[in-house]
This record gives C-alpha cells, structure tokens and sequence, in this order.
C-alpha cells in the first residue's frame, strides 16, 4: 500500500488581503497588464473546449494573444459540458426572492459543505451576473417568459430560483456560445485549433509550464507544442469508476501528466454522486446518462413502504408509498442537495425498498404535477429529459414514474490552484472542472457551468495577463534537452503499452478498477474497503501493464490505444484518490465516511481536524492549505 | 482590444456570386419552373378551347399572333414569348445540370446498403425525358415536320390527327405523367427555394400538378374516345 | 438475441475498403448499437483482429459524435442517434449493414470514422456573433419575444452530427446550415451580422463540396434534434435578402 508523508502546508498567497467583496476587484487592479501590441508575442496553450476551454481559449484570442488549441474530439463543439442539462446559476435576483451575491457565495460555501476557499467562492457569485450577460449577447436562446425576459428555475440546495436554462439542454446552448465565439477567432487565424489531438504530457523548463507533447489521433504523430503558458481545462476524471455519466473519452490524462511533473492534486477523493440517473440495465452498460436535477422541481421521489414489493408503482396506493425524502427533510424535500438525496437513495435500496431490477432504484414520480400543470407544460419543461428516458428504458415516463439510481457525475477534487488558477507548476494553469477550487465537497446543481464560464471568459484572462506581464520568456527550443526527454518518455510509454501483447482488454481492466472504487470509493467509504482497495489497485496496475493487450500499431487512428493509455493513468489516480479518502476521517459533501455519522445517518463533519485542503504532491506527500471561514461559519448542514 | 480582421472586400460581382452558389443557382431554376408553369396553366387552358370547337380554338390560335397589334406587328408578341420560354427552358437546364453534376460529385463512394430517392430521380430523369418530349412537340404541332397530316394554323384538326394515332397517345400520356411527377415535387421545392416554409405548400404542389396534368389529359381521351372528332 | 453484421472496413483514407461480415451473440434488447459494437469489438481485440474503430463520446445523444448508416439509413430506424439507437429495434437473427456517413465533404478516416471538420469551418465563417468577453450589455437590456426564443432554441439544438448529410441524395448540407443561420439571424443578437452571416456560411459551405438541395426532405427524416425543412426555406430567404 502506498505509503504516505506530510509536507509543509501551503497557502493561497494571491488573494488580496482586503474584505471579500473587493478582493476581485484589488487583485484585477493589481494584476499586471501586457500591452496588446506585445500581447500578440505570447503563445498560450489551452487544453479543452469545453465551457472553460472553449471560454478562455475565445477570450484570450480577442485579447490578441497567439492560442493554440486542443481537443480529443473530432470537434471543438462535442466538449462534454454540451451534456450538462439543467442550468446555470446566477445571482441575478430577477424573481426579486431575496437574492444576491452574498447569498449565492454563502449556499455555495454551504452546499460544498465548508470544504472550498471562500475568496474563490465569493468572486465565482460575483462574475456570474456577467456570464448571463456574455451568453446572451452571443445569442445563447434561453428559456424566456412571454414578456420577453429571462425565466429562472429552482435547483437543489437552495430556496430562490436563479437557475438560467434552456429546455434540458443548457450545457449545450452555452458550450455552442463559447464553440462559436472561438470559431470566429479560428477564422481570423488568433487561434491555431488542432482537434483529434490528445494532450500526453506537460513540459515543464526552469521550472515553468511551457508546452506540451501531443498526439495526433488520427496519424498517430507525436507533437511538441511550446508556449509560454499552458492552461489545462480537460475536465474531472470521474471515468476512474469506468460507469459514470461522463462521456467515454473524458480522461484524467493530462491533469494526471501534469500531477506527475510537479502540479499537486487537491482533494482527489471530492467525488460527486448524481441521485437522478437511469439504473444500468445490464453488465454491458457503458455509460450512464443523468437525468436533470431540474426533474427534481416537479418530480416526487418514492420508494413503496413494503419491501421488495413487486407490484407496478401505478398499483401501489398512496398510503402504501414513502416519499422518503419529503418525510426526512420537509423544508428542502425533494429539493435538497445531490449528496443527501444520493445517500437517501442507496440507504433505502440497501434496506431493500428499491425497485427495478437488483431493487437498485427509487421512483422519480411526475403524476402530481402532470395532473397539477397539465401534460403540456411538462413536455414544455423536460420533454427532451423524457424523450430520452423512454429511448432508452422504453418506458413512458408520462404514464409511470421514472426509475433513478444514483451515479458518478463530477469530481469536485482536481489539480490545486490558487486565486489566480495557477497550480504550483509557475505558468500553468487549471480551469473548470479539471482544478479543485470552488465546490468544496460537494456541488450545487448549475454550478458547474458558471465556474467552467467565470474560470474562461473572466478569471484567467486577468490572471494569464499578470503572469505574462510578470515574466521574462526565453524561448524554448524544440531541441532543448527538457522538450527531448519529454518526448522520449511519450514514446516510450506507447511503445511499452503496444508490445505488452499480453491477454486481457483495456476494457476488460478499466471495468474492474471502475466496480472496485464504486464499491469501496463510491458513495460511502469505510477504513476496511478502502485498505482493501488500496491493495488491489497496484496489483491490478502491475497486472495491466504485464497482460494488457492493446491491437493495432501507433502510426494511425487506434482507439484502443488511446483508452490503454488513459486506463494506465486512472490506475495510478485511483490509488490516490484512496488513499486521501482514507486519510480524511469524517464525512462532508460527497465523502461519506461511515465511521463518521450521526445518529440519523447524516454526514458528520470533523472542522477541528479537516477544515483544509489536502493537496497532494506526487509520491504520496500531503500538503495541507487550512481553510479559514470568516464570513460562513461552518454548521452542521441542514435542511430539514 | 479586439485584433479582428477587418472584413475583405467582397471579390465576386454580387450576380457571380449569386450564380456560383448552390442556393443561387436554385433561385434560377425556382424562378424559371415557376414561370414555365405559369405557361403551362395558359398553354392548359388555351387546349380545353377544343370543347368549345373548331373555330374557338382556331380563333384563338389565330388572337394569339394579334396580341399587341398594332403596337406590335402580326406574331411578334408569341415570338417574345417564345424567346422567353426559351431563355427560361435554358436557365432551367443548365442550372439543374450544373447542379446534378455536383450533386454526384458530393458523394463519390456510394452506399452499399443503397436507397433511391424517388423525389430527385424523377426531377432528373424525368425532366431529361420532359426536354426530349418538348423538342418532339415543338416539330409535332408547332413546326408541323413530325406530323404527316399538319396544316398550318388548323390546330384543330392537327390535334385530333395526332391523337388519332395510338403511339402519339402513347408518347403524350407518358410525358404528361413524367410532367405531374416534376410539377409535383417542383412547385413545392421552387417555393421553398424561394422562402416558403409552410407544410401546405406540399399539397397546393400536388393540386397545381394534378390540375396542370389533367387538364392537358383530357384532351387526347376525348380524341380517343371520339367525344371530338 | 443473434445478428449477421455488414460492416464497411476501410484501414485508411487510402485504403479502398469493403464490406465485412461478423456475427455477434448474445445481444441483448437493452443494449445500444454501440454497446453491440463494444461487444464485436472486444471479440475481435481477444480473436488478434482489430477493432472497427467509431466516433463515439457522451453515448447521451448530445455530443452529436456518433453517427453510421444502418441499413441504408442515418443514425438506423430510429429518429435518434446511434447511441440513444437500441437493439430492441432489430429482431433476432437480422442482417445489418454498418456504413460510414457517405459525403465528400465527410472524407472517411478509418472503418466509420469520417472527418466532420467542413462542419466547424461553415460555423467559423460566419456562424456566431460578435460579442467579445466583457462587451456585453445587461442581459434584460434586449427582450426576446418568447415565439423568437423558442424558433431560436429549436434550431440551435443541432448537434452538428452529419445525419443530414449522410442521409440526403445529393450530400448537401443546407439543414445544418440552415440551423445556425435560422438560430443567429432571428435573434435581435444576430441582426447586425445578418446578411454577412447567411453569404459567408452558404460560401463556405459550397466550397466543401457538399451538394445542393433538392428539398426531399431526406435530412429532416434523419435529423435526431427534429431541424424541421422551415428552416433550408428560411435560409434560402435569408440568402434571397441577403442578395438583393
């Protein structure tokens, strides 16, 4: 098992020391400014398009920086924030319903159970005003009300309504805004887009990020990209659990590169657990698709008060079912956190009330609101949630209720930054889902696409202005020893996975590791499973790399290659992401520790000993940054 | 700070720019179609004149040569007219041409598992048999040189000389069905082309296809069935 | 259930390619199309034969990634995509034809995998509008009549997959065209770039070799986001004003 050491902490240093709500503004003021005739000298790197890739990569191009692009897919535009549904948030208190800024930072701070950095937090509440007002302008059509206005909708976690839609396709109208806006700036030749092309490694010179070797998917050639800044937006690595509802190609590759060449990676054991995703129906589930939180406003969540009640859920009377989640938390009800109503939901299957096949399952009911607000305006709402659903259960959710587990959606652990989003490599920085910084332990539904926005479109364009502003930039020359010793141990690792020609599938490994962390890393952990797992996962990687068989050559497109090499790295994250769990003893946000509950089973929070953030250095050393709470104090969560 | 590009010049005149895309060259054949249908209703209608008569029709065979007089002299007015049908039958071929060759040029490697679209094939091959037909008519009745018992300015008793001959009925009757397949997917994609986006627009095609088509139809079965003779 | 596979198999854009046939067992209803290739392809890996290679990404229907011919048609009998396709749709002992999207403007890169990029340059010639970060006003400054948002929304869900395309006789791809310029130019976000957008798209989009329209409506029928035929007439209206 991998043995751990402590390291010295550490501690965000670029957050102004002034009060919160002008600590953007100081640091934006004190920030260095290049001038745009220089600008056009720089080279960036960004890694991604999705809403922070994408963002950042438009944004720092109109600046009149030289960016260079990369993305996996064979589009800038198939980025999987386009699979976010629900909404975005934003404290425009449009609804007058009391809110604001302040209250969108405090349910964020409290939603991520007192796990993030409250300066982060603060500024991601403030920009998010600016993002409605930047996707609109690019003509992002969001839900309207008949005057012409924005409509709003409730999400989990909080009592006002400032979640921005469109229909259950919001990811997708905002990630085209973004696709759109750096398509532009392709064409007039301020972005060099390199689409199919896999980020394998960071090149790290004198200390500083400066640039990355890349493969081409579909030649297979191996190429050096040199920069003065590299921005990794590559997303969370929630496939480390092989079944989640990230897209199939979603990889932890570069950050884990990264990691590797002396980024450190915070919080690896934040996972999130979705409570509304369509059960598997089989052992050749590939993937798992969510169904929006959104479904949550309308729909009632219920399981039959008898156990294994085999009858149809139209047959089971209304004084015969539990809507547990309405029982337990009456303010909040169906409503609350996507932690809770997780937890809520494998606590009623495992005490074997679930329903559907395996009884893993709880009903996602919407007859009460179709009878309420007419079929219509359901259809209106999620027609698409639905369409979908009955595509794949062919089963009508209009005449019976939905059938929803809970599953790996978002890892709110990733590479450590600090207020700038720089990592602890100078020069590199990390946005969107791929850093660690502003969800704590747990996320609040439509959050994920306002920090992707606020990190591309407002943050880093001021923070990659200082630091270039700051520095004295050599060039690097593709010759340079550093750049060749990258590029070799590129080389040689795909060299080492093709002639393994060993006896078992990637998949065949990736499955296993994946059922291993659901079971023991999943949605509640305890100190047994996880020494269990820490066991196995090397073994298992020793055996990857004796037995794995990859087919094909490097010289052209070959798919499994790519996946052999993505495993190979979620075989070292995994260990990781283990380990942090273990060391964390108590529960907050999505970390359940069942050693650490209270009596009725909620998560019980250790602020006395785990208020920080556990940022790990590669070869197992954990630096602490202490997390200090000077306007949310922490409290037991409630939302009873 | 933006570093946009400012906008190039426009390089093409605005009517090359128009032809050379696919949309513009479309605009044409919409434009074109449409006006040849215009035609093909007036040409319809002057035909159902054979039920008032030999006079009737003959007589209005004759007006036509007069129209404009004496502005115009005798016959100038159809050979305006002519010209046009002309120019339009042209624009039409050449922009359908131009665009079914680059139509086959867009997909190189054929399906396998094949489907054929019953729409396009018979805008093409059936308006390739509608160009050979037309040739055929103009020298059957117009000119006169494919029609043994042709007399000039007598379409009456042209008419009913030709559809006496079982092949000519032949002939006609397969053009005209070729012609209510082309109508009926033409006027309603020559109304898209042009900007027409309501789902009805496929049933006024059919009706205008229906009644072009069966107007014309009428006239060899009553020949043939000796309700003119 | 068991299915007699066709696959079309193409090492390279140089390769010639053919038509394979495999045999897969053990299909299961629930599975979909992907999941059956994952299966083919894993019995391929372990039998030392390569794997068809497929675009493939969310696996939700979204990410507009994957894409073949099944049988003849676009994304197969299901108005969705080959992901979201379900094997419930086919019955024991079917014969299936697999085919790569078909189209110059969609060369084929290896098995089904095709290249997509003509898409991504018809949208940068003009398929945006120009609001650079920090520059845009107060999102209620401009209201939006809601049948506006809606006819807006409609269209901009495209999800750039190609079905269109691959589906249409002639290879033309007005409906993806269509959908953006129909998305942009009803919005009042979109009015200023308006008639640039419309003649720099319909440019770019005949410059990759794409076929023009013969409004069969062949796309529509295959469109997994239901593009509706309005919008190839709205786009030739935009293009007729555009031109004027």
């Amino acid at each position: 098992m991998l043995q751990h050491t402590v390291g010295a902490p550490l501690a965000d240093t670029r957050a102004p020391d002034v009060p919160l709500e002008r600590r953007w503004s100081e640091r934006k003021f004190t920030a260095k400014l290049v001038n745009p005739a220089n600008r056009r000298k720089h080279r960036v790197i960004v890694v991604g398009t999705g809403l922070a890739g994408g963002s950042a990569g438009a944004t720092l191009a109109e600046q009149g920086y030289q960016v260079v692009q990369f993305c996996f897919q064979d589009s800038p535009r198939r980025a999987h924030s386009v699979a976010a549904q629900g909404g975005i948030n934003a404290a425009k208190n449009y609804r007058n319903d009391g809110d604001s800024v302040y209250r969108l930072f405090y349910d964020t701070v409290k939603g991520g159970d007192f796990r993030s950095r409250e300066s982060n937090v603060y500024r991601l509440a403030e920009i998010s005003e600016q993002i409605i007002d930047q996707a609109v302008a690019q003509g992002v059509p969001f839900a309207r009300e008949y005057g012409g206005l924005l409509d709003t909708r409730s999400f989990g976690g909080v009592q006002v309504q400032r979640t921005f839609y469109a229909r259950g396709q919001t990811g997708q109208q905002l990630l085209l805004g973004a696709y759109q806006a750096l398509s532009r700036q392709i064409d007039a030749g301020t972005v060099e887009m390199h689409a199919r092309t896999e980020m394998l490694d960071l090149i790290v010179v004198d200390g500083r990020a400066r640039g990355i070797v890349a493969r081409d998917l579909v030649t297979g050639e191996i190429t050096t990209h040199l920069a003065d800044a590299v921005v990794l937006a590559t997303g969370g690595y929630g496939n480390v659990f092989y079944l989640s509802t990230n897209a199939k190609g979603s990889n932890a590759s570069a950050i884990w590169r990264a990691h590797r060449r002396g980024a450190w990676f915070a919080n690896p054991c934040f996972t999130q657990i979705h409570p509304t995703c369509i059960p598997r129906s089989g052992d050749h589930q590939s993937k798992l698709t969510l169904m929006s939180e959104s479904l949550r406003n309308d729909g009632r969540i219920w399981v039959p008060k008898r156990r294994a009640d085999g009858r149809a859920p139209g047959e089971i009377p209304e004084a015969e079912r539990d809507y547990y989640l309405e029982r337990m938390y009456p303010s909040f009800g169906n409503l609350v956190p996507r932690d809770i109503a997780s937890r809520a939901a494998k606590n009623v299957c495992d005490a074997g009330f679930g329903v559907g096949p395996g009884g893993l399952g709880v009903y996602l009911d919407f007859a009460d609101a179709v009878a309420r607000l007419g079929r219509p305006a359901i259809e209106a709402r999620y027609g698409n949630l639905f369409d979908m659903y009955q595509r794949i259960t062919a089963e009508d959710p209009y005449r019976a209720p939905m059938r929803i587990y809970p599953a790996i959606h978002y890892t709110m652990g990733g590479l450590w930054v600090d207020y700038d989003l720089q990592s602890t490599i100078p020069g590199l920085f990390v946005i969107g889902e791929a850093n660690f910084s502003d969800h704590g332990a747990n996320r609040l539904g439509a959050s994920a696409l306002m920090q992707g926005l606020a990190d591309g479109y407002f943050v880093l364009p001021t923070t990659v202005n200082d630091y270039i502003g700051r520095g004295e930039f050599e060039p690097v020359e593709p010759t340079h020893p550093a750049v060749r010793a990258v590029e070799a141990e590129v080389r040689e690792r795909l060299h080492r996975l093709l002639w393994v020609k060993g006896d078992r599938t990637v998949d065949s490994f990736h499955r296993e590791l994946g059922l291993l962390m659901w079971d023991h890393c999943g949605m509640s952990r305890n100190e047994s499973g996880l020494r269990k797992a820490l066991e196995r996962v090397p073994e298992l990687r020793e055996e990857f790399w004796r037995s794995v068989l990859v087919p094909g050559g490097g010289g052209d497109l070959n798919q499994e290659l790519e996946k052999a090499n993505r495993v190979a790295d979620y075989l070292e994250l995994a260990e990781l992401m283990l380990l942090d769990a273990l060391l964390r003893e108590e529960s907050c946000g999505g970390h359940f520790r069942e050693e650490h509950q209270t009596a009725d089973g909620e998560a019980l929070r250790d602020d006395d000993r785990f208020a920080y953030v556990a940022a790990w250095e590669h070869g197992a050393v954990m630096h602490r940054e202490q997390l200090v709470f000077d306007h949310v104090h922490p409290s037991q969560r409630s939302y009873t | 700070m933006s570093t946009d590009i400012a906008v190039p010049p426009q390089k093409q005149r605005p009517v090359g720019r128009f032809w050379a895309s696919t949309i513009g060259k479309k605009t044409v054949m919409a434009v074109t179609g449409l006006a040849l249908v215009a035609y093909l209703f007036a040409h319809m209608l002057g035909n159902l004149k054979i039920f008032l008569g030999a006079a009737d029709i003959n007589g209005y065979a004759a007006w036509l040569r007069t129209i404009g007089e004496p502005a115009l002299p005798y016959g100038v007015f159809l050979w305006i007219a002519r010209v046009g049908l002309i120019v339009a039958v042209v624009l039409h071929i050449v922009a359908a041409a131009q665009l079914s060759l680059r139509d086959r040029r867009a997909r190189p490697v054929r399906y396998v598992h094949g489907r054929v679209s019953f729409a396009t094939s018979t805008m093409r091959w059936g308006g390739a048999t509608l160009a050979v037909y037309v040739v055929w008519h103009i020298l059957d009745l117009t000119v006169g040189v494919a029609n043994r018992d042709y007399v000039d300015g007598q379409p009456y008793h042209n008419i009913v000389a030709d559809f006496s001959v079982w092949w000519v009925n032949v002939i006609y009757i397969v053009a005209l069905l070729m012609l209510g397949l082309h109508l009926n997917h033409g006027f309603a994609s020559a109304a898209r082309t042009l900007g027409v986006a309501t789902g009805t627009i496929r049933t006024v095609g059919t009706v205008v296809a229906v009644v072009i088509t069966g107007g014309f139809l009428v006239v060899p079965i009553a020949v043939m069935t000796g309700l003119v003779a | 259930m068991k299915l007699t596979l066709r696959i079309w198999r193409q090492s390279g854009p140089r390769d010639r390619g053919r038509m394979v046939t495999y045999r897969v067992e053990d299909v299961s209803p629930d599975m979909s199309f992907l999941e059956m290739l994952d299966v083919l392809n894993q019995d391929l890996i372990m039998r030392g034969e390569q794997p068809v290679a497929f675009d493939h990404d969310c696996r939700e229907g979204i990410c507009g990634s994957c894409g073949v011919v099944i049988n003849g048609r676009a994304h197969g009998p299901e108005r969705t995509t080959t992901c979201q396709l379900h094997m419930r749709s086919f019955a024991d002992g079917d014969v299936v034809d697999v085919e790569p999207w078909r189209a110059k403007g969609f060369p084929v890169v290896k098995d089904l995998v095709v290249d997509r990029s003509a898409f991504d340059r018809i949208i940068a010639a003009g398929g945006y509008v120009t609001a650079p970060t920090g520059s845009a006003p107060e999102a209620h400054a401009t209201p939006v009549p809601k049948p506006d948002a809606d006819v807006a929304f409609d269209n901009a869900t495209c999800i750039g997959c190609g079905a269109c395309v691959a589906a249409c006789p002639n290879g033309s791809a007005m409906l993806f065209t269509s959908a953006k310029v129909t998305h942009l130019n009803v919005l009042p976000q979109g009015q200023p770039e308006r008639e640039r957008r419309v003649l720099d798209m319909v440019e770019a989009m005949d410059q990759e070799g794409f076929g023009g329209c013969t409004n069969t409506g062949e796309c529509v029928a295959s469109c997994p986001k239901g593009i509706p035929l309005a919008s190839i007439a709205n786009l030739n209206r935009e293009f007729l004003r555009a031109s004027r």
